[in-house]
């Protein structure tokens, strides 16, 4: 069997004396889609952002690939990696944010282009075509020029999409991305992730879309209070759940 | 619209009809009549006065040594605000690096250098050779010594005025460029983070640019307020603008001339200031304010065409 894409094992966070995330187990094989529930608080969040080691896990073991996130082995001992060979590693990592997170100085173009151009070293003419093609693919092909003040949150998330989608990861990252948006533009952002996963991107998704969730995802988690409660088929998990705690939660965002 | 539940009725003119008639505002006319009376006033015994020696201020507002100390203000201004600048740069990262040592030197500086005088920091800069008769390079504690140079031919009148104006400086803009840095979100150092650029790309590719937005306008502030500052450097005899005045009036006495002298060449160069800032300030206005792609003098006029318009929208949203 082939290196799991996500394995986590009992992985540990605290902010302080808040403990978040007490010891998750999670495996997510190459080009399956899993999505995180669960109400506010309960670590989903700091999940995620700790594949990419925007928080440092503190206890357990997480690897992305088969490479631990943030760490090297050495024996029995665990050595914090630099900041270079950190930046390294999420170069295969996409992630989108919540709040967008663009680039406001740029325009959409130069957002996509700014990653291969200044990281990868690709060369400009080349970035800037496949910057045109990845917006072309959200549907922004004729906004390229606009800054992201003059766009609207669906679109400027979707250009998120595409500048991550530009350093060619392996693993996209989703951090509640249709959660700032109005409800008419979370569709034409839900629809490019569909496409995505569609292709065979192995992606992570936390959102509150249940029916996102139910009709993309191949794995649903099931997360309160910094552990996994429930985890599997979206079908059984997020239909007829065989956890309290999980049954409680849908019946209150359904 | 509250318009389409009124009900209509027909012995009044249609809403269309109907004109506005803005207030009148008698006071603001009185007032206006009053300010200029006012400066008329002023101006009138001002032209009067003989003491003022409108020939003294033409026959030395283009001289020579004017011209030279107003050379040495400009390069003072220019040097001392780069070098404040670059400090002061260096010392607002200091001062936000998770470092403790660093983090308290850099506030040691700024608690200092904010703290004494300007004045009080010129004069000793200029008078440095009474604390150190020698500047020396060597290993410390010992007598083993390098290189040794008498502080004053090092310290000329110019060089110390530059070290007292550009250390100032850097305190100050320390703490403007730390509150532009911070004035970033966040989020984008982490998106930034997430595409793989290094911390040092980060911060010059994306945090700065976006910084520069809050950093110029009071850069813009703290440069004006320097080529003024300058002045000061007259008690060290540094050859500036205002020493060279200061030397003339000394032997023909003729003090308030030659303060006129003075006042328009520092007026001048400060409007001519105030362009370079503005490009500045579009230039790094992109993406975030609707004016960002027009011109100063554009914005202007747009502003004193947009006088009417307002008040057209008004007419149309009260006839509504």
């Amino acid at each position: 069997m082939s290196v799991p894409m996500v394995h986590a094992h009992g992985v540990r966070k605290h902010f302080a004396k808040l403990e978040v995330l007490k010891g998750i187990d999670l495996t997510i094989e190459r080009g399956q889609v899993c999505c995180l529930l669960g109400p506010s608080g309960s670590g989903k969040s700091t999940f995620l952002r700790c594949i990419n080691h925007l928080d440092r896990v503190d206890g357990g073991k997480l690897a992305v690939d088969g490479d631990l996130v943030g760490y090297r082995q050495n024996g029995s001992r665990l050595h914090e990696l630099r900041e270079k060979e950190v930046a390294a590693r999420r170069r295969d990592i996409g992630m989108v944010f919540q709040r967008f997170n663009l680039f406001p100085h740029m325009t959409a173009l130069d957002n996509v282009m700014e990653a291969p151009v200044n990281v990868c070293k690709t060369d400009k003419s080349q970035a800037r075509d496949e910057a045109h093609h990845l917006l072309e693919q959200v549907g922004l092909g004729d906004r390229a020029g606009h800054y992201p003040a003059q766009l609207s949150g669906g679109q400027q998330q979707r250009v998120a999409i595409a500048r991550a989608l530009a350093m060619k990861p392996k693993l996209m990252l989703f951090d509640e991305p249709t959660s700032a948006l109005d409800p008419e533009l979370v569709g034409d952002v839900l629809d490019v992730m569909r496409r995505l996963a569609a292709d065979g991107m192995t992606m992570v998704v936390v959102t509150h879309e249940i029916g996102f969730a139910r009709e993309v995802a191949d794995t649903a988690v099931f997360m309160d209070d910094g552990v996994v409660v429930e985890s599997g088929d979206p079908r059984q998990v997020l239909v007829e759940p065989r956890q309290e705690r999980t049954r409680a939660f849908l019946s209150k965002v359904l | 619209m509250t318009t389409t539940t009124v009900p209509v009725d027909t012995d009044r003119p249609a809403p269309q009809q109907l004109t506005v008639v803005p207030l009148r505002h008698y006071g603001r006319w009185i007032a206006a009549v009053a300010a200029i009376a006012a400066l008329i006033g002023v101006a009138g015994s001002l032209a009067k006065n003989s003491n003022l020696h409108w020939e003294i201020i033409g026959h030395f507002l283009f001289a020579d040594l004017i011209f030279s100390g107003l050379v040495t203000t400009l390069w003072l201004t220019v040097a001392a605000m780069a070098l404040g600048l670059i400090l002061g740069t260096l010392v607002a990262v200091m001062r936000l690096s998770s470092n403790p040592v660093l983090y308290g030197m850099s506030s040691l500086f700024v608690w200092f250098f904010r703290g004494t005088p300007l004045l009080v920091q010129i004069i000793f800069w200029g008078y440095a050779a009474a604390l150190y008769q020698y500047v020396k390079i060597g290993i410390p504690f010992t007598s083993v010594t390098f290189f040794q140079v008498e502080t004053n031919s090092l310290l000329t009148p110019a060089i110390a005025a530059l070290l007292a104006l550009g250390l100032n400086e850097a305190a100050y803009a320390s703490e403007i460029v730390r509150a532009g840095i911070q004035s970033v979100d966040p989020g984008q150092s982490e998106a930034a983070h997430s595409l793989g650029m290094r911390p040092a790309q980060t911060m010059r590719r994306i945090v700065l640019p976006q910084a520069m937005r809050v950093i110029i306008p009071p850069m813009g502030n703290e440069t004006i307020n320097m080529l003024k500052m300058t002045a000061l450097v007259s008690i060290i005899s540094a050859h500036d603008l205002m020493s060279n005045i200061q030397d003339v009036y000394a032997q023909n006495y003729q003090v308030i001339p030659m303060l006129v002298v003075a006042s328009l060449w520092y007026l001048g160069l400060v409007t001519l200031l105030s362009i370079p800032q503005a490009w500045l300030e579009r230039r790094y206005g992109r993406g975030t304010d609707r004016g960002g792609h027009t011109s100063p003098l554009r914005r202007m006029l747009a502003g004193a065409l947009a006088q009417p318009a307002r008040t057209k929208k008004n007419t149309k949203e009260a006839g509504a």
